[in-house]
């Protein structure tokens, strides 16, 4: 089943078009992943998608419920995780979890239970009592999640979940997530502008661009899709246009040249190709000082797809 | 009713957080203390001048600061619905089945609980200082029913601006354009009969003054009841329409999310 459907979202705010007509669906159970540089529209579709604010044109569900005219059926439904937390800084995490499970509905000795559970669960138990303007970041993501998940919602929304955390805190969310998402039986909505977050956690993905979805499907066939691995060949003695010509007829295509004695080129089953285009070289008298394949990486498909660079257009906004 | 419920829990969670402040809770008790003995003092012997239906100028002044206290609360309640939309707070409810007028309302409610709260302590203070109400529990009920009238009227106000203008600073700009300005013209320092007539004229449409009136009519001999009722009538008029403001300017927030 279709846990959310997005047709034809369209917004402005002002003079910009925030969503340009976008559409996906997430099928129940799965991690859905809204990959994009900042500004591109991954935050308003969530924002829509949640019910804060309405698309100009196109229509949405979420658990079988329109998000405009079943408002009330999808706040309950859904668990969201904002950009910007949301928790009360003053307040404990216990009590923003019982806070947020009353205003759900629950009360009594199940909220209790639950809030008791889930401080377990995203491991912040020790600091419930504490007040949470004192919390780490990593802590005080933990607390949003938690609150996002208090009454048991089908659907979870995560928004730039990892975004301010240092990378040994960002790791230690990935496998959160990914540990609630089977624990809850979830099905995850996350946007995210780490491309390895994306790949690390979604089951498939979108890659939003200037208020469109450029592509959609899972990481690996993406990354398949652009047929060919990334050869790195660092040379000996820097013969950067030889090279080049002799990786080429060898039947690589060549691509950048990285500090000038690194020469990237792309070809089909890098691991297969290999010993022939070293064959080459060595025949060619071009010395090799080290050499490497990797798989393509989801920066080169936003690349392919968009035709721009993912590093230059995120921080570009 | 879910409202009701709802409102109840944000107030909860409002007065704790403000309970954990040492220092508000300390201000919130001395301040009232520092008008109430420096104006005291300041125009002891004003009463001089007649006019005022009593020869102990603290007895005139003890309710009137009451009110006073309890409007220059509800200018400031704004900055607490400030705080909320800039930590988020709201966003995060507003994406929850949580009732949208139990996110204004509890602002409105915890700031005229805590006036009440005020208005007890001021009266227990002016009671330590000889103030007698003439009316008895009665009269303590008016003063402090008044002191959550005029809070609450302004609140609505304080809120609705807050959520138009989203910014402390404005907020604060605001705040002291109206309070000095509401505060002298009325009679909450001075007998109606020393103020200038159209000072005379302009405190009869001071909401502030018809809570002060209403509080000084159950203190001083010779109360009349028909002026105590018309003018909280009249305050609890005005705070369905400021609360009603307020509701609709946070509907407007809404729309520009």
């Amino acid at each position: 089943m279709e846990a959310i459907g997005v047709d034809g979202l369209r917004k402005r705010y002002g003079a910009v078009q925030a969503l340009d007509g976008v559409s996906f669906a997430v099928r129940e159970g799965e991690v859905f992943g809204l990959l994009g540089p900042n500004g591109a529209g991954k935050s308003t579709t969530v924002r829509v998608l949640v019910t804060l604010t309405t698309a100009d044109e196109g229509r949405a569900t979420v658990a079988g419920h329109d998000v405009v005219r079943e408002q009330a059926a999808v706040r309950r439904a859904i668990g969201y995780v904002p950009q910007d937390s949301g928790v009360d800084g003053f307040a404990t995490g216990r009590e923003n979890l019982m806070l947020q499970g009353r205003v759900q509905g629950m009360g009594g000795r199940d909220l209790r239970a639950r809030v008791n559970e889930l401080l377990e669960l995203v491991g912040i138990a020790d600091a419930a009592d504490r007040i949470v303007r004192n919390y780490s970041g990593g802590m005080r993501r933990r607390l949003d999640i938690a609150l996002g998940l208090v009454h048991r919602p089908r659907v979870l929304f995560l928004d730039e979940p990892t975004t301010g955390l240092d990378p040994e805190a960002r790791v230690a969310m990935w496998h959160e997530v990914e540990r609630l998402a089977h624990a809850e039986a979830l099905t995850i909505l996350l946007t995210t502008h780490y491309l390895e977050e994306a790949d690390q956690l979604a089951d498939r993905l979108a890659i939003v661009s200037q208020g469109k979805i450029v592509v959609e499907g899972k990481p690996g066939e993406l990354k398949a899709g652009l047929r060919g691995d990334a050869v790195h060949v660092e040379l000996a003695r820097g013969e950067v246009e030889r090279a080049q010509a002799v990786l080429g007829e060898a039947g690589a295509t060549p691509e950048q040249v990285l500090d000038g004695r690194t020469v990237v080129a792309r070809v089909d089953h890098g691991g297969r190709a290999l010993p022939h285009l070293l064959a080459a070289l060595d025949g060619a008298g071009i010395g090799v000082e080290s050499v490497s394949v990797s798989r393509p990486s989801l920066d080169d498909v936003y690349l392919y797809f968009t035709g721009r660079d993912f590093r230059t257009e995120d921080r570009g906004e | 009713m879910t409202a009701a419920r709802h409102t109840w829990f944000m107030v909860v969670r409002q007065a704790r957080n403000l309970a954990r402040e040492p220092i508000w809770i300390v201000m919130m008790i001395i301040q009232p203390m520092v008008w109430l003995l420096l104006y005291g003092q300041l125009f002891k012997n004003v009463t001089r001048l007649g006019g005022f239906g009593t020869q102990s100028y603290i007895t005139f002044l003890a309710p009137a600061i009451v009110v006073m206290n309890a409007f220059f609360g509800a200018t400031w309640s704004g900055m607490s619905m400030i705080a909320d939309l800039e930590h988020k707070v709201v966003e995060r409810f507003l994406a929850t089945p949580a009732s949208r007028l139990s996110l204004v309302l509890s602002q409105i409610v915890r700031s005229a609980l805590t006036a009440a709260i005020q208005a007890v302590i001021i009266l227990l203070v002016s009671l330590a200082l000889g103030v007698r109400i003439h009316t008895g529990v009665a009269g303590w009920l008016v003063i402090v029913l008044a002191a959550i009238l005029v809070n609450s009227a302004f609140a609505g106000i304080s809120q609705a601006i807050a959520l138009l203008t989203r910014r402390e600073a404005t907020m604060i700009a605001v705040a002291n354009f109206i309070g000095l300005p509401l505060l002298f013209l009325s009679t909450t320092m001075i007998a109606r009969a020393q103020m200038p007539h159209w000072m005379r004229t302009a405190a009869r449409f001071n909401p502030v003054d018809w809570g002060v009136r209403a509080a000084r009519e159950v203190v001083l001999p010779g109360t009349s009841w028909a002026t105590v009722g018309w003018d909280l009538l009249l305050l609890l008029g005005l705070t369905a329409v400021t609360a009603a403001w307020a509701t609709r300017t946070f509907h407007a927030y809404q729309r520009s999310l």
